[in-house]
């Protein structure tokens, strides 16, 4: 089953680069819809009440290394899976595109299918990796004014950060002769490796995670990529690569290095609320649409982190805590996933019809295309964490959580609610309110083709919002099981 | 049995703004018709739940994150919430019909009623919740309906600034109020307000630990009641359309901040320190806009500081307290203010969007109905003898007597300005000589805004009275046998009304100049001056770590370390990506190479 997930979308890259220019982004939405429908399957099928691994498949690959062909599911990989076969379409709905460029997103999401199902380090690493080279070319070829700059430097952080994983890995591996995540996370209670080592380890592990998810201050490369990145890539970009990471540090770090984690937990908590309040500042002084959500996305991500660091720091503190902030970083991972995806959506079409980004050069758009201002707007209050919307709920548990293990790092991290909001309604009043522009020209308001997009995605942020229980029972028994896996 | 109509009364606002929204966006008197009837049917089933001794509904599970995790959605249905009920929905639905009239040709009807009755939806979530979280999740709402309705005119810039000062300092006082929820929460492994209350002993073994959350507690009703020195953003707020003033930012919304305080009474009163910063925040409120009031020259304005000095009152009751004299003045404030608001909203229309009172006069013969009830609104609100502001402004002064006796000076001087600032309003209002074209030809509003008047007078005179007010809530009975207190209050009122006709019959200009009042005590120059300079150093602190820190250490030293590392990141280094993807693909022939011949 998982196998079939993950060769559907590369089968499909295949086609899509062979098939006529005009029809790839058919192609490529065909094979999505193949492989939302698995997905359904998957979930369908699932055991909810069941904490571990399902639908395993596990075979001998290269023994002389302890790589095994392990793939499993369990609530937090289905959870993204599922996430992935919503953003990649979505996403590829954004703005017709090339051949080479609907293949690429296709050979992306088989990487991101393979990096949430695999549970075996050297098949996961090569996932991991894989989807490095499509998102570089994403961002090379069909990006912005500064794409090369922007690529070299995605490229750069995101392998060097790889590199020192692996290298980590292959220490551990060195010792314990396996590369079994299972296996390692049952010997991290008691210290995976001792001294120096184990510090290493966990430093290579940790910056490659930390790159991944443009942890305070390993982001630099975010915004730029972000930013250059065609619409369609940085949806992927931010609704699911940056997952990988904040995946990664719940998967791995935190039950291979619990005790490294408490150590150190005072500087990775001030390194969130860095993440938080830093970019949130930073996206309050963008005048680049585009760049100001993409800080905003930092944020966003920096909330997962304080939920995962106060989970690391006082893990056996008490079990209702630790449930409630793992729930928040997983709800927090699923939520950002849509409603960042569907804000660039958003962004993309604006600099459609304006032809640039600036927040400037916007104004007075409620009055021509209030259809536009509506639906974004739900967008908008998602993202600042409206209660009613999908944000909210995430950010609340992770809080809830976070606040009971690491008080003084939550209160500080609670002012970057407020600079969001200042930052989002800042850029809502200016694109939104005001007098029309001089140089006004044609603005369209919504078109039916964007509507059909843009209401089902809406709709699905209020559901979550409104009734969030479908979506936890997805994780829940998996969230007890690794809360109690932490105490 | 438990009742299912407090839910209907809940979710049918929302249903009628979603029936704007999805089906009637572009035609406005029908959005209107929804809208209305919503509140009135709302109306009307409120009185039954009032009627009917029931206290249970169905509950739902929103979040139950097994085992632990539980937050349910549920109501509580007490003599508080009953009257609140019918408070918001009554006053509600007059203000639905008013907006009739009012929103007449507005070119946003549709998006104007939606908005309205979202508000309807969220404030009635607040009054039912029965959770802390759930009503947390109204709060928020009802800020972002307050948010729409501010910037109702959107396409003026002082509309959108209000708009988002209201909401953002709102959000201040939200984020405290969350970390206060979160800390009850912890401690007492619940949300729902009657388990918390059960398991107050968890928490007074902590006396230091209660205070802190009881008054983070109190910060979000500081934002959403506006009180020093979180209230700026009211004022600006009368930015929006007059019925929401009214509504909104008189007689519901800017109340639910001490509704909550009552609603969590048990917490709050345990914490003797918190109890008293919250008296005295109130206390300040209530005088400094007092003050501020005696010199604004725009109508709303003045009304709006008055709100203001009106909740100090009952914030400062709070802390003393005494929920119950909270209570019955906020149950009075609301019909006498949203009259006021009413009132001053038929003028303004009248007078075709004129605020400033020195450009009206001489009103009273012109626009007799709105005359005689902004005349009984005016005398509820200076606590003329038995209407019903006195009678509720004597419990809160009569507490502060008993408690506090720098507070009751301050409630005192408070009333006496109250007096004074109200008198120079209908003086120059309605009195004198007419200053303006638009004030010379004034005439009455139509029925559809002078009915709810009308309807709005009988509560604001006799709501004060025992034998009607105790169907509602308890009326508080205060300890002062020789009737100190409203002799005290009744000379004071007075003291005021003579002040003001001495200095403002017949007057063309304003005779007294105060810079610090008219100029608000400079609190907005001062936020503005904070925000500015604070933004500047942070974001001169993000722009140094960005530029020294991780570009110098991170970037270059990363890319230092990329041409330490050798010649296969020097060739990605340089962008020779063939070269990259092709050791890839070597690697993946390795792999497969192992795994198929080893």
């Amino acid at each position: 089953m998982i196998s079939a997930l993950i060769t559907i979308p590369l089968v499909g890259a295949l086609l899509a680069s062979i098939a006529p220019q005009n029809r790839a982004r058919t192609v490529a939405l065909a094979f999505n819809f193949l492989a939302a429908l698995l997905a359904l399957t998957l979930w369908r099928n699932f055991d909810s009440g069941a904490g571990g691994l399902q639908f395993v498949e596990r075979y001998a690959w290269i023994p002389a290394i302890g790589a095994e062909y392990l793939l499993g599911i369990d609530g937090f990989s289905l959870l993204l899976v599922l996430l992935t076969s919503l953003v990649v379409p979505f996403a590829l709905l954004a703005r017709p595109m090339s051949r080479g460029f609907c293949a690429l997103m296709l050979l992306t999401q088989a990487a991101l299918y393979g990096t949430f199902t695999a549970h075996n380090f050297i098949l996961w690493f090569l996932f991991f990796e894989m989807s490095l080279i499509p998102s570089f070319l994403l961002i090379k070829l069909w990006g912005g004014e500064e794409r090369d700059r922007a690529a070299v430097k995605f490229f750069v952080y995101t392998f060097l950060g790889s590199v020192a994983m692996l290298l980590a890995f292959l220490g551990i591996y060195l010792v314990h002769g396996t590369f079994d995540f299972a296996t390692l996370a049952t010997l991290g209670k008691t210290g995976l490796l001792t001294g120096n080592a184990a510090w290493l380890a966990f430093a290579g592990i940790f910056l490659g995670l930390a790159v991944k998810t443009a942890l305070f201050p390993f982001h630099t490369w975010l915004p730029d990529a972000y930013e250059n990145a065609p619409v369609g890539a940085t949806m992927v970009l931010s609704g699911l690569l940056s997952k990988m990471g904040v995946y990664g540090f719940v998967r791995l770090l935190l039950p291979m290095f619990p005790n490294e984690m408490q150590a150190i937990a005072p500087w990775l908590l001030a390194l969130a609320v860095c993440s938080i309040l830093f970019s949130a500042l930073a996206a309050w002084a963008q005048s680049d649409l585009k760049r100001m959500v993409a800080y905003l996305s930092i944020t966003h991500l920096g909330y997962c982190m304080l939920g995962v660091f106060s989970i690391g720091a006082s893990p056996s503190q008490s079990l209702v805590e630790t449930q409630a902030a793992l729930t928040g970083v997983m709800m927090q991972v699923f939520n950002h996933g849509i409603t960042a995806a569907a804000l660039f959506y958003f962004v993309g079409l604006l600099e459609q019809r304006r032809g640039s980004r600036g927040i400037a050069d916007f104004g007075g758009l409620m009055q021509r295309t209030p259809l536009l201002c509506g639906w974004m707007s739900v967008a908008v209050f998602s993202f600042l964490g409206l209660p009613g919307l999908n944000g909210f709920i995430g950010e609340f548990l992770i809080f809830k959580g976070s606040f009971a293990l690491a008080a003084a790092a939550t209160s500080v991290a609670v002012f970057g609610l407020l600079i969001t909001a200042v930052a989002l309604l800042r850029g809502m009043q200016a694109l939104f309110s005001g007098p029309l522009p001089e140089n006004g020209g044609a603005f369209d308001d919504l078109r039916r083709g964007e509507l059909t997009v843009v209401v089902p995605v809406s709709v699905l942020m209020l559901a979550i919002g409104i009734a969030p229980q479908w979506v936890f029972n997805i994780f829940n028994a998996t969230v007890v099981q690794m809360a109690r896996a932490l105490a | 049995m438990a009742s299912a109509l407090p839910w209907f009364v809940l979710i049918l606002p929302l249903v009628s703004a979603a029936t704007i929204l999805l089906a009637t966006r572009r035609l406005g008197g029908t959005s209107a018709i929804v809208s209305v009837g919503a509140a009135v049917i709302g109306f009307l089933a409120s009185c039954m739940i009032f009627a009917s001794p029931e206290t249970k509904a169905p509950e739902f599970a929103w979040i139950d994150i097994k085992p632990f995790l539980y937050v349910p959605l549920g109501v509580v249905l007490d003599q508080l919430s009953k009257t609140m009920l019918l408070v918001v929905t009554g006053v509600g639905a007059l203000i639905h019909i008013y907006s009739l009239g009012y929103m007449r040709d507005d070119a946003g009807k549709s998006r104007y009623f939606a908005s309205l009755s979202f508000f309807m939806f969220s404030m009635l979530g607040i009054v039912l919740a029965n959770n802390f979280v759930m009503m947390f999740i109204f709060w928020e709402l009802v800020g972002v309906s307050s948010y729409l309705l501010i910037g109702h005119w959107f396409e003026r810039d002082s509309a959108a600034d209000a708009a988002n000062k209201a909401f953002l300092t709102n959000r201040i006082g939200d984020f405290g109020f969350m970390l206060g929820i979160l800390m009850v929460w912890a401690s007492t492994g619940s949300v729902v307000f009657s388990e918390i209350a059960a398991g107050m002993g968890k928490i007074t073994t902590h006396p230091g630990f209660l205070t802190a959350a009881a008054l983070l507690i109190f910060t979000g009703a500081m934002g959403k009641s506006a009180q020093f020195p979180l209230h700026v953003w009211l004022p600006d707020a009368m930015e929006g359309p007059t019925p929401v003033s009214a509504l909104i930012h008189a007689a519901t919304m800017v109340a639910a901040g001490v509704y909550m305080l009552v609603r969590v009474s048990f917490l709050i009163q345990v914490s003797p320190t918190a109890l008293t910063v919250i008296a005295w925040i109130g206390g300040i409120t209530a005088l400094m806009a007092a003050l501020i009031a005696t010199q604004q020259n725009d109508i709303k304005r003045i009304l709006a500081y008055s709100t203001l000095s009106q909740l100090g009152y009952m914030v400062m009751a709070v802390g003393l307290a005494s929920g119950e004299a909270a209570m019955f003045h906020l149950f009075t404030h609301a019909f006498f203010k949203a009259l006021l608001f009413l009132g001053a909203g038929s003028i303004i229309v009248m007078l075709h969007h004129e605020q400033n009172i020195w450009k009206m006069g001489a009103l009273s013969g012109k626009m007799r109905i709105t005359f005689l009830t902004f005349l009984i609104g005016t005398l509820a609100l200076i606590g003329f003898p038995f209407t019903s502001g006195f009678f509720s402004k004597d419990a809160i002064l009569a507490v502060a007597y008993a408690k506090s006796a720098p507070l009751f000076w301050i409630a005192l001087f408070t009333a006496f300005l109250t007096a004074f600032y109200m008198l120079r309003l209908v003086l120059v209002v309605f009195f004198g000589k007419s200053r303006s074209e638009h004030a010379a030809h004034g005439k009455e509003s139509p029925l559809v805004m002078t009915a709810p008047l009308l309807l709005l007078a009988i509560p604001a005179l006799i709501a004060g009275f025992g034998f009607f007010a105790h169907n509602f809530l308890p009326v508080p009975h205060a300890d002062d046998p020789h009737h100190v207190v409203p002799i005290f209050a009744t000379g004071a009122m007075a003291v005021g009304v003579i002040a003001a006709f001495l200095l403002y019959r017949n007057r063309e200009h304003d005779p007294v100049s105060v810079a610090i009042f008219r100029n608000r005590f400079y609190f907005d120059e001062l936020y503005v001056w904070l925000i500015r300079s604070t933004q500047e150093l942070l974001a001169s602190i993000s722009a140094f770590i960005d530029r020294w820190i991780i570009d110098v250490g991170g970037v270059r030293g990363a890319s230092g370390a990329t041409w330490g590392v050798g010649s296969l990141l020097r060739l990605v280094q340089v962008g020779n990506l063939q070269a990259y993807s092709f050791i890839f693909g070597l690697g993946i022939v390795g792999l497969i190479y192992f795994t198929v011949f080893r």
